[in-house]
């Protein structure tokens, strides 16, 4: 940070805040314009969207083992629930750029995501097919 | 319904579409007498088996073997480590000569010794029978593969393409047969046997073997058969009729 320049305890507290206000506007800044990624393909999210950015991970894995262990399908937050929906309008997938659903938030956020070492990373076709694009966020 | 849950419903992947017709709101129609309602956990009642008819299965064919690759994402298997979920099995009494060709596959024990050996849980049965993998929890250390006496697991050494979304899978755990458990939640019935019905031999059958009235415990009813290795008292949920 901007502190480099300065020995040891040489600032003062008024300049110090100043300097600490501005990190923060500064980083508000970066962080309101957010990483832009593929608008979801049609309806509101299975939950508010603050909520899913907090928790999706939580939700994903509680109903994953309902579903991998006592087969409870559909799950209301399944993994290739998020693809079908959130899938890019030309490729069909999560992952590519940053501009991809998936990857461009995580790679916005600087969070290891190792879901699709295993899980496809594309829509299926079924819901390719009745995709609206475009549709409202 | 109100707009919210439909959209939901929409969204959830269409299942519900799939396994039933609405005939009233909240009212569906289920074309399987055996299906579990969507969002239904699988039920102890069912237990979930197949029976092959080995007087059935034509030797060289090997179509259920094809179909469960494809349904599954799996490269055809060209080494001996490649998966394989299913096998077929090609078997000559040398007195007789009488031949014999089977599929042999995970056969979902009652008392399956993959389950009992695994350090972590991630082998498991499911309530209606199915033995799977759980591979969030798998750490690849093969200890089922030794302790199953069919052979019927794999391990993936290399890193895996082109997953179905119904089917993940990836590179340092073992999997095997699941029974087509993705299609058999929502009514279906496992690929290997619509394949061997679609090639005309209809060698396998697929049903619930706890209740009495379904085609396959009549046929077990009415037809001698055996499991692979009964000695081992594994109680197979796979039968073999002929051999
Ligand atoms: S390989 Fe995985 S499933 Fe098999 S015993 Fe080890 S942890 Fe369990």
């Amino acid at each position: 940070m901007a502190m480099a320049g300065f020995p040891r305890g040489s600032l003062r507290p008024a300049l110090a805040a100043a300097l600490l206000l501005g990190a923060v506007a500064a980083g508000a800044g970066a962080l309101a314009a957010g990483p832009s990624l593929d608008p979801a393909r049609a309806g509101p999210c299975v939950e508010d969207p603050k909520l899913m950015r907090r928790s999706h991970m939580d939700f994903l894995k509680h109903d994953r083992d309902d579903t991998v262990r006592r087969g409870i399908r559909p799950a209301k937050h399944s993994l290739a629930g998020c693809v079908d929906c959130h899938a890019n309008a030309k490729d069909g997938r999560v992952l590519g750029s940053d501009g991809h659903f998936c990857q461009g938030c995580h790679s916005y956020a600087a969070v290891k995501l190792d879901c699709f070492d295993c899980h496809a990373a594309t829509a299926r076709p079924a819901q390719t097919a009745s995709a609206v694009p475009g549709a409202a966020r | 319904m109100n707009p919210v849950d439909k959209r939901r419903r929409e969204f959830l992947g269409g299942a519900a579409a799939l396994a039933g017709a609405m005939i009233a709101p909240g009212v569906f129609l289920y074309d399987y007498a055996q299906a579990k309602a969507p969002g239904e956990p699988a039920s102890g009642k069912v237990r979930w088996g197949m029976l092959v008819d080995t007087t059935k299965c034509e030797s060289g064919c090997n179509d259920c073997v094809v179909a469960c690759n494809t349904e599954h994402g799996l490269p055809e298997a060209t080494r001996a480590t490649d998966a394989q979920w299913i096998r077929k099995v090609e078997l000559k009494d040398l007195r007789s000569g009488k031949a014999i060709s089977a599929p042999v596959m995970c056969q979902h024990c009652a008392e399956p010794p993959c389950v009992d050996v695994c350090p972590t849980g991630a082998s498991f049965k499911r309530e209606d029978g199915i033995v799977l993998v759980d591979r969030h929890t798998c750490i690849g250390c093969r200890y089922c593969m030794m302790a199953c006496p069919y052979n019927a697991r794999s391990f993936v050494h290399e890193p895996t393409t082109g997953q179905k979304p119904d089917v993940p899978r990836g590179k340092g755990c073992v999997e095997s047969c699941t029974l087509c458990v993705h299609k058999v939640d929502r009514g279906g019935t496992p690929s290997c046997v619509e394949a061997c019905a679609a090639a005309g031999h209809e060698a396998i059958l697929f049903g619930d073997l706890n209740d009495p009235q379904s085609e396959i415990s009549r046929r077990i009813a009415s037809v001698a058969t055996t499991q692979l290795r009964a000695d081992l008292r594994t109680d197979n949920g796979v039968r073999y009729r002929g051999l």
